[in-house]
């Protein structure tokens, strides 16, 4: 009944959903794409150029140093967020006393919105940078870059910690017990049976931070707005920075086709990601 | 069967209709937007949008807009961007059906990029209202923006602090005499109570404009005016080292560590100066409304910010970087609208005393009324006493990239992590790269 219920009135149901994602993204993704191959200045009066926006993506280096600061701030905190909020959700499934209050506690940061937490953090980091005589976030690099690894961490680890604690939760304790039976001390018992079991909430989780990683704006902005000298610019930010720092029509062209080559970069490493961790999944 | 699927499809996209429709009203996030007279255009009238760049002066804007549509049935609307989100604001408003009429930009940089939207003012009325032609911003002879305000910046100097450790105004005359109060007063800071001579440079993204664009102006300036130019390609950084005697005493004879600058915002270094922990305070006109609160007239004395060039004329720096420009793009009578509530605005009574008086500016027309500023009425002294203003000529500089680049390399200086020749480079080598790179 319900079936043919569903099969009569699909589109009900589908095409509102189907036409905003359609409006809403399939158009201006397309839209965008044609963009990065012509120089605007308002999206409705557009010459067409060919590739030269492609030709100048380079053309200031700064794009070059923010794609290697990107995926190395991506790959470490992914590691370090993925490491940490394992961490937590093996000691939170312990069933210890105030379980409930601690997972309510590290969920919190990532309730609060990115500008927020780089503005607050921004402080925090700087008085003890500044009490401990080291430059502040603003005029290093690499302290520029541990602030955001902390920050991000801080913000995700909560999130990326609910997932594990699902996964956790739902390893049978028939295999745990098998394993117990057999003898496994509790590395074995992790290593051998509880990493296997959770490989799809390590998936979505390495797939989460790695991109948001990548795709991280709002903390750069706040915590560090790029500085010294671009330095500690995210791609995102400096595709922003192009689009609207820079005076002359041409530079909005090259800014999208700043874009388009960090979308298809994101989604290379993502699908790779993917991929990669599919492959140790098992199935039960 | 066909019938139900057909009622199907027509629900759904009843559905996303409504659903979309909401957003068709919206001025867009970050805008504040009211529309006076909505839907009431007689044919043949048109109608003005203007997007502002003031959110200082939105409420007054909004209550001009309305009393003119009361009185001519024009409908106008104004819509304010959010602070430092004009540029953005403005690209997506353009793009739309109902894009601003009236819009501005900030100078021969901006209007590279609006060109091909703006409308050729020479013929109109409002071009003719100008005191100076100096006030028209042109690519030729061609007219294409009209500044509506005037403003001028300089050292805010506390005169009572000032007093109390010895000094006057009329006795700092140059660069040298700044330096040795500034030097003193830092040395006796703990015996005057206060934390510094100057207040707080600050190199945050919200103060650092006052260094990397206002105080940078003084080197380009006297560049200029010694090589007898208006705009260059490439700049020689002639008189950097007097930019770096003012911008070494600024961070010295500071409230705090130079170290600390990077973090330290405008509010950081305002609140300084109305705590009275600092004597001096290198900052605008636009200041006078949140000073005010804090202090009476007499209080407070704008001087020049000596640079050691030619102290003995050089007065503050007055200038424009707010060019009102009209689309183009909008229909015949939109233009013809937009042009009439223009001149309105400077030539009635209503509308000048609103500019003047509400808005506090100082507007470049014939029948300006007088600003109480006293920032303004300092310069209009200073002038009659034979000073020269100092133009502004920043708003020549190359991109706001280049700005970035330098206020980057000023913070690293500051701080010491950074060399002076860094600021060099970043001053005169990114304005060739910057100048090259705008121009293509």
């Amino acid at each position: 009944m319900i079936g043919k219920v569903t099969k009569k009135y699909w589109p009900v149901f589908i095409l509102p959903t189907l036409a905003a994602f359609l409006i809403g993204f399939v158009w201006p993704f397309l839209w965008g794409i044609y963009l990065s191959f012509s120089r605007f200045t308002t999206v409705n009066n557009v010459k067409f150029t060919g590739y030269e926006n492609y030709k100048k993506i380079f053309i200031d280096n700064t794009f070059s140093h923010s794609f290697k600061y990107t995926v190395l701030f991506a790959v470490v905190s992914s590691v370090l967020i993925n490491v940490l909020a394992f961490l937590i959700a093996l000691a939170l499934t312990k069933g210890l006393a105030g379980t409930n209050i601690f997972r309510t506690v590290f969920f919190m940061p990532n309730l609060i919105g990115g500008i927020v937490l780089g503005y607050i953090w921004q402080t925090l980091l700087n008085g003890i940078l500044m009490i401990a005589g080291q430059p502040l976030l603003q005029l290093s690099e690499k302290n520029g870059f541990w602030g955001m690894v902390i920050l991000l961490c801080w913000q995700q680890i909560g999130y990326m910690m609910i997932i594990y604690i699902a996964g956790l939760n739902n390893v049978s304790p028939d295999y745990l017990e098998a394993a117990q039976i057999d003898g496994a001390n509790a590395l074995q018992t992790l290593f051998r049976v509880k990493l296997p079991m959770i490989m799809p909430s390590i998936t979505i989780c390495t797939f989460l931070t790695l991109t948001n990683g990548f795709k991280m704006f709002d903390q750069n902005v706040s915590l560090t707005g790029g500085e010294p000298a671009k330095n500690s610019q995210l791609l995102a930010l400096n595709i922003f920075d192009t689009f609207y720092a820079r005076s002359g029509p041409q530079w909005k062209g090259i800014g999208q086709a700043k874009a388009v080559v960090f979308f298809f970069a994101v989604v290379a490493i993502s699908l790779i990601q993917l991929n990669f961790t599919r492959s140790k999944e098992v199935q039960e | 069967m066909r019938l139900k699927k057909m009622i199907a499809f027509a629900m759904s996209a009843l559905l996303v209709t409504s659903a979309f429709t909401g957003c068709g009203d919206g001025t867009g996030s970050g805008t504040s937007g009211e529309t006076s007279g909505s839907g009431a255009t007689e044919e043949g009238k048109g109608k003005v949008y203007y997007l502002n760049f003031k959110p200082e002066q939105d409420s007054q804007w909004q209550s001009l807009a309305q009393s003119y549509t009361k009185q001519t049935g024009v409908p106008v609307t104004v819509v304010t961007a959010a602070s430092g989100e004009y540029e953005t604001t403005l690209m997506s408003e353009m793009a739309k059906s109902d894009a601003p009429t009236l819009f501005q930009v900030n100078g021969p940089v901006g209007l590279a990029n609006w060109k091909d939207y703006c409308y050729e003012l020479s013929g109109s009325d409002i071009y003719g209202e100008l005191t100076s032609d100096a006030f028209a911003l042109k690519d030729g002879d061609d007219v294409y923006g009209i500044a509506y305000v005037i403003e001028s910046y300089g050292i805010i100097v506390n005169k009572t602090l000032l007093e109390k450790a010895g000094y006057t105004v009329g006795g700092i005359q140059n660069f040298d005499d700044l330096k040795n109060a500034a030097d003193d007063i830092q040395s006796r800071k703990d015996e005057l109570g206060i934390k510094g001579a100057f207040a707080s440079t600050g190199m945050d993204g919200s103060s650092d404009w006052r260094f990397k664009t206002h105080l940078a102006n003084l080197p380009i300036y006297y560049e200029y005016k010694a090589d007898g130019i208006d705009s260059t390609k490439e700049i020689k950084g002639t008189y950097l080292d007097q930019y770096r005697n003012v911008f070494d005493l600024y961070i010295t004879d500071s409230t705090c560590d130079p170290k600390e600058l990077a973090s330290k915002t405008a509010d950081d270094a305002r609140a300084e100066l109305i705590n009275g922990e600092a004597v001096f305070y290198q900052n605008g006109s636009w200041e006078y409304g949140s000073l005010s609160e804090s202090f009476k007239d007499d209080e407070l004395e704008m001087i020049p910010i000596y640079f050691g060039v030619d102290d003995e004329n050089e007065g503050l720096c007055t200038g424009t970087e707010n060019f009102w420009c009209v689309n183009k793009e909008a229909s015949k009578e939109d233009i013809q609208a937009t042009l009439d509530f223009m001149d309105w605005c400077v030539t009635s009574d209503e509308g000048t005393k609103s500019m003047g008086q509400d808005m506090g500016f100082v507007i470049p027309f014939k029948k300006a009324v007088k600003s109480d500023n006293v920032f303004v009425e300092q310069d209009a002294e200073m002038t009659a006493a034979g000073k020269t203003p100092v133009s502004w000529n920043f708003t020549t500089m190359p991109s706001e990239n280049w700005k970035n680049g330098v206020g980057s390399a000023l913070t690293a200086y500051a701080a010491g992590t950074g060399k002076w020749d860094d600021v060099v480079s970043a001053f005169v080598d990114g304005w060739k790269t910057e100048s090259e790179l705008s121009g293509q």
